[in-house]
């Protein structure tokens, strides 16, 4: 809840003035059966016609009176509810975006979406309810017995002890209810995944005809929500009746009482009479704040999963040159004693289980010493799941070492912000994205590169001459994830993006692979010639990286073999081996 | 592959009263439980209205005064208000407990619904539509209608047997005065009807705008590692902010409306008080009535004024889902994949031979990819398609497996056309390895054991062993029962691959096709895997598309594409002595 009020707290002055109109509403409305009461008891008997008029007149004054704070003050609600909810969303989604490749795969996309949509829906209608009922609902509660005490002490006892009980009652529901709607939106994700999982795979789905195991499949998750959504309806659907319940029977309590009382010449008969009108008020209040609560255990639910995103901790942030490590090396990359695990920074043991690749192996990179000069180029082989990729994790600072220390320019990359680190890189990883946006844009993604640079780049990826066989060229539209184009095609335009910003360092990560040979060999030569990139290739090819300075041969998280192509062919087995498979008889 | 997802939301709105029908009868299999909460909530009224009624009995008895009282006639009548609120709240919880269960049947049966249908259209929808659009209809707009089916329903039946119930009292008190509320009401359906018209559009434009959120986030983040290389996040907010935008806006412009509409009914309530009063105290003037009829009658038209309160908030929930309900029918009534054919063949004991001919296509009917190709691989042949980025190789497997039907032209599959087979057995007769490779969430005997309903642990195993994954496997904690996190999570792209590949071998399919199958899969472990290959595809059809010299050059006939033609064919030795284009593609390698 409190992380709810850090996103009302601008809006306070708004909330106060929208709740006491309301109040005042609420008060115009009990002063219009006053006016009522006051036409037939004073003037009626006077036969006054011109005064009946009057009051009716003052009664249609009232009405239009309410009318018109009552829709200024909703719409001052609405009006905080939708600031506050697009704020809540905003930050969310710039800390997903912040998140550290560790924590993001623990919340996992399809749960971090459910927050930023339902959740985020959830805690604006919240918002929204608890300005127009949240307030008046106590204030009807409150106020009815205060005026019922002042009315008749004894009385009005029965309403005091009742209350509390009949609130608490609800709000031990309530309180039942919450960890129960978790466990709905928990369901909410579990489709989700599902649904996803589905229409990324539709090919696979449909070749093998699962169409009706994948129903099953969805069914299952579809039945565990149902189940967990009754539990939590049913359990949310008590509360309402219980309250009116134990407010009828205060009433019953009133009437036997109160037939005491006026036995006993204490009370008068219309006292009770009048308390069923405050009875009426009170009810209606408990039942608004019955509302309240079961819209408040849901938005409590929700605040919460978001909240644990918001709050995460920065991560990977700067350190302060004391407490860097130092090396003179002259090298424009350092790796200097390497070591690193998956998962070792995760805290969340439950997730861990499921996380594959961070068990794997004790160490997924063990003791990786390398250095790359600036401009040179720098080739990494090896077999699938042997480290390549985790060196550019540690290099761009996706995760920190566990052991030993990464140089860029002679200085600990701790050091800099992680966007000047990784400003300094063009790179296309395993999997990359093509976003939903004209070509142009994410060849330039952000970066301050103009036309000619984009033509250039796309010239060099050998990607300009699909691309300008579009009517609109480079302002051709993506699809979402790229879908409207060839694997060829994305991994294209990704490379183009990479080499658009004539970045320092150039990173490809087995990003040529649905490329073929000649467009690989053009573009490998396209870079070397046009860029003076310090550059790193990860492939699975030794075609692509034969040429290059170094190369580095890894297997389970060591390197096994570094030096140039000639050297690897005469000292290295594994490199050889790889060569005479790859290369064939021919050569 | 179109993007046509703005246009599909353009599409010309529906006539609502179609939508309430459709999801009436979404209500229709519990009709008989209907009818039961109807009578029940009827029941609940009368004994909650009966309450103030036996109250005011009670206090006529206590009014007799001082020492006067008959406390045996009192606690009579406070017997009998116990037993009725007692009774009462019993049937509102039964009410409740039984609403919340429809609702929630009927809101999982329309997520049923939508994931089936999913799974009947054709690929085509999937490659034009934003994941996470679709998901938004299932995860919000159903999540509306439901919440509406249990809150709104009950809401409105309650109050509308309260109305009617104090509509009959009020007749029978004052005629005269009835006709005040006879006005009101009418007017208050007039003013609902007509803000209809204002809200239902903006609803929908509510709706619409949290898809195309959902959709956006959904998609920028999974680019979620590209966009912190980049350095990309402001811009990525920035674009965000966007949709966030609007769909702040979109709220608030349908909601801001929308909450007008209690405060209007409410006055409307006020002001036929203030009538009732004027109208009263005249009649009262010329003796037409008595004060007491008058400030019963007054009572019970306040009765009035909370349900109706109430159902005209209800009635905007009901359009916010009406609106959801919209999109959610969208997606139900797209086209699915067109049936199989009236007697179409089931494809048995499969040979393997397929052939092409003169087939065009092109995803956008005025962009042919493939102009006019003609191949013919006999059965248990081995086909490599090679050529440039973009020439078409992708769209022959879309072709060849009916996720896509050929503008023109022919395919056959054992000398018959692929549309007279069945679809499933049709696909059944192929196995594939795709470029983008798919795992879901489940164990890893799960994710091989895929292709093949009843495959024992024996089987798995054996296909993971020819796959070389066994011992991959083994190394992990929990083996073949090891988790596997969405989208294959953590694990390498050569990892997954070997994976699929064991699942392509245990599905033991006539006829293959590997999409760049082996491109991400290190040489050591390819040259395993391709002799475990070559065991398989003994006595297979085989389709590959790859760039791997040593399967180019094994395979029986080479077809060289480009620009969707084929433009060279033969085997590698016939090509390479052509010093053509597949001359010139292989040999750039060696550059």
């Amino acid at each position: 809840m409190r992380f709810m009020f850090r996103y009302v707290k601008p809006y306070t002055l708004r909330v106060i003035i929208t709740i006491l109109l309301k109040a005042f509403a609420s008060f115009a409305e009990l002063f219009m059966p006053y006016v009522l009461e006051y036409m037939l008891d004073t003037v009626a008997p006077t036969k006054n016609m011109g005064m009946v008029f009057a009051c009716g007149g003052v009664m249609l004054g009232i009405a239009a009176i309410i009318l018109t704070v009552n829709i200024g003050a909703n719409r001052m609600a609405v009006f905080t509810a939708k600031n506050c909810s697009y704020t809540i969303r905003k930050d969310l989604f710039w800390k997903s975006l912040q998140l550290s490749g560790n924590k993001f795969d623990e919340f996992g996309l399809p749960s971090i979406t459910a927050r930023m949509t339902s959740d985020s829906y959830n805690m604006q209608d919240f918002i929204r309810m608890f300005q127009s009922i949240g307030i008046r609902a106590p204030l009807m509660l409150i106020g009815g017995i205060v005026v019922s005490m002042m009315m008749d002490t004894g009385l009005g006892l029965i309403l005091c002890v009742l209350a509390p009980i009949t609130v608490a009652a609800v709000l031990i529901l309530s309180f039942k209810g919450i960890p129960l709607y978790d466990k709905v939106q928990q369901s909410v994700d579990e489709i989700s995944l599902v649904m996803r999982e589905n229409i990324t795979g539709i090919r696979v789905v449909k070749a093998l005809s699962k169409e009706k195991y994948e129903r099953g499949r969805f069914q299952k998750a579809n039945e565990t929500m149902i189940k967990r959504d009754r539990k939590a309806g049913t359990i949310m659907a008590l509360p309402g009746p219980a309250m009116t319940l134990f407010l009828n029977i205060g009433f019953v309590l009133v009437v036997i009482i109160g037939a005491y009382r006026v036995n006993g010449g204490v009370t008068e008969p219309g006292v009770i009479l009048a308390f069923l009108t405050y009875f009426n008020m009170i009810l209606m209040g408990a039942m608004g704040l019955s509302r309240v609560l079961l819209m408040m255990s849901k938005a409590n639910a929700s605040s919460n999963r978001i909240k644990l995103v918001v709050d995460q901790p920065d991560e990977l942030l700067p350190i302060p040159e004391s407490e860097a490590a130092k090396t003179d090396s002259e090298a424009f990359i350092k790796f200097e004693n390497v070591s690193f695990n998956y998962g070792e920074s995760s805290k969340h043991e439950h997730r861990q289980k499921e996380n594959f690749a961070g068990e794997e192996r004790q160490k997924s990179l063990d003791n990786i010493s390398f250095e790359v000069n600036k401009g040179t180029s720098l080739g990494i082989i090896g077999p699938t799941g042997c480290g390549k990729t985790t060196i550019i994790n540690l290099l761009m600072r996706f995760y920190d070492a566990s052991e030993g220390n990464i140089f860029v320019e002679g200085k600990d990359i701790r050091t800099y912000t992680l966007t000047d680190l990784r400003r300094k890189f063009g790179v296309v990883f395993q999997n990359d994205m093509v976003f939903a946006d004209s070509i142009a844009d994410n060849i330039s993604f952000g970066r301050d590169v103009d036309r000619d640079r984009i033509k250039q780049a796309a010239d060099d990826a050998c990607a300009s001459e699909f691309i300008e066989a579009y009517e609109d060229g480079y302002d051709h539209m993506s699809a979402a994830h790229g879908a409207n184009f060839s694997g060829g095609q994305k991994q294209r335009i990704l490379v183009s993006r990479a080499l658009a910003d004539n970045s320092e360092i150039l990173v490809l990560d087995d990003s040529s692979s649905a490329l073929d040979y000649k467009t690989d060999a053009a573009l490998r030569k396209a870079i070397r010639e046009n860029y003076d990139s310090t550059t790193i290739i990860i492939a699975q090819r030794v075609s692509s990286i034969m040429m290059l300075d170094q190369i580095i041969v890894m297997d389970d998280g060591k390197i096994i073999g570094i030096g140039t192509h000639e050297k690897l062919m005469a000292e290295c087995k594994e490199y050889q081996d790889i060569y005479k498979i790859q290369m064939g008889e021919e050569v | 592959m179109a993007v046509k997802g703005g246009f599909q939301e353009m599409k010309k709105p529906k006539d609502s009263k179609g939508t309430l029908m459709r999801l009436v009868s979404y209500l229709a299999q519990f009709k008989i439980t209907i009818l039961i909460i109807v009578l029940l909530c009827l029941a609940s009224n009368v004994m909650a209205l009966l309450g103030p009624k036996l109250a005011g009995e009670a206090i006529n008895v206590a009014a007799a005064g001082v020492g006067k009282v008959d406390f045996n006639m009192i606690w009579y009548y406070v017997r009998l208000m116990a037993l009725f609120y007692i009774t009462s709240a019993l049937i509102t919880i039964a009410i409740n407990v039984i609403m919340v269960k429809v609702s929630k049947q009927v809101a999982g049966k329309m997520r049923r619904d939508v994931f089936d249908k999913l799974m009947t259209l054709p690929v085509g929808y999937f490659d034009s539509h934003q994941t996470g659009d679709i998901i938004s209809r299932v995860s919000y707009d159903i999540e509306v209608i439901g919440t509406c089916l249990v809150t709104d329903v009950t809401t409105i039946l309650t109050n509308v047997v309260t109305i009617i119930g104090s509509f009959i009292m009020m007749l029978t008190i004052s005629p005269l005065l009835s006709i005040v509320v006879i006005i009101t009401i009418p007017l208050s359906l007039l003013y609902t009807m007509s803000m209809r018209k204002i809200v239902q559009p903006r609803y929908k434009r509510r709706s619409r705008a949290y898809g195309a959120m959902n959709g956006l986030a959904e998609e920028m983040l999974s680019g979620h590692k590209t966009i912190q290389a980049y350095a990309y996040e402001t811009k990525a907010s920035n674009r965000f902010d966007a949709v966030n935008h609007e769909a702040a806006e979109a709220f608030y412009s349908a909601d801001r409306i929308a909450l007008t509409m209690g405060p209007v009914m409410n006055t409307i309530n006020n002001v036929s008080l203030a009538f009732i009063a004027v109208l009263g105290s005249i009649m009262f003037m010329n003796g037409a009535a008595q004060l007491g009829q008058i400030s019963s009658f007054v009572l019970y038209s306040r009765k009035f004024s909370g349900p109706i309160n109430e159902i005209s908030n209800t009635i905007n929930e009901i359009f916010s889902a009406m609106a959801a309900a919209e999109r959610v029918f969208t997606l139900l009534d797209e086209t699915e994949e067109p049936a199989d054919v009236e007697n179409a063949k089931v494809l048995e004991n499969v040979r393997g031979h397929v052939e092409m001919k003169h087939v065009s296509f092109g995803y956008l009917p005025d962009k042919v990819v493939l102009h006019d190709l003609s191949l013919d691989a006999l059965a248990g042949k081995q086909v490599a398609i090679v050529g440039p980025t973009g020439a078409g190789k992708t769209t022959i497997i879309n072709l060849l497996m009916r996720f896509y039907d050929v503008n023109s032209g022919e395919i056959f599959v054992d000398e018959g056309e692929i549309r007279g087979y069945t679809r499933s057995s049709l696909r059944g007769a192929y196995a594939m390895v795709l470029q983008d490779t798919w795992l879901f969430h489940g164990t890893i005997f799960e994710n091989i054991a895929y292709g093949k309903q009843d495959a024992d642990m024996q089987e798995v195993v054996e296909a993971a062993k020819a796959a070389h994954i066994h011992s991959f496997i083994m190394q992990l904690p929990d083996g073949y029962n090891t988790m596997i996190s969405e989208d294959g999570g953590n694990i390498s792209k050569g990892q997954k691959q070997l994976l699929t590949i064991a699942r392509a071998m245990l599905y033991n399919a006539k006829i293959l096709i590997l999409d760049e199958a082996t491109s991400n899969v290190d040489t050591t472990t390819e040259r395993m895997v391709q002799e475990a290959m070559k065991r398989l595809m003994k006595g297979k059809t085989c389709f590959t598309i790859a760039h791997r010299l040593s399967t180019i050059q094994n395979a029986d006939c080479i077809l060289v594409v480009d620009h969707g033609d084929v433009v060279e064919q033969g085997t590698h030795d016939e090509l390479m002595a052509k010093k053509g284009f597949y001359h010139k593609l292989y040999s750039s390698q060696f550059n």
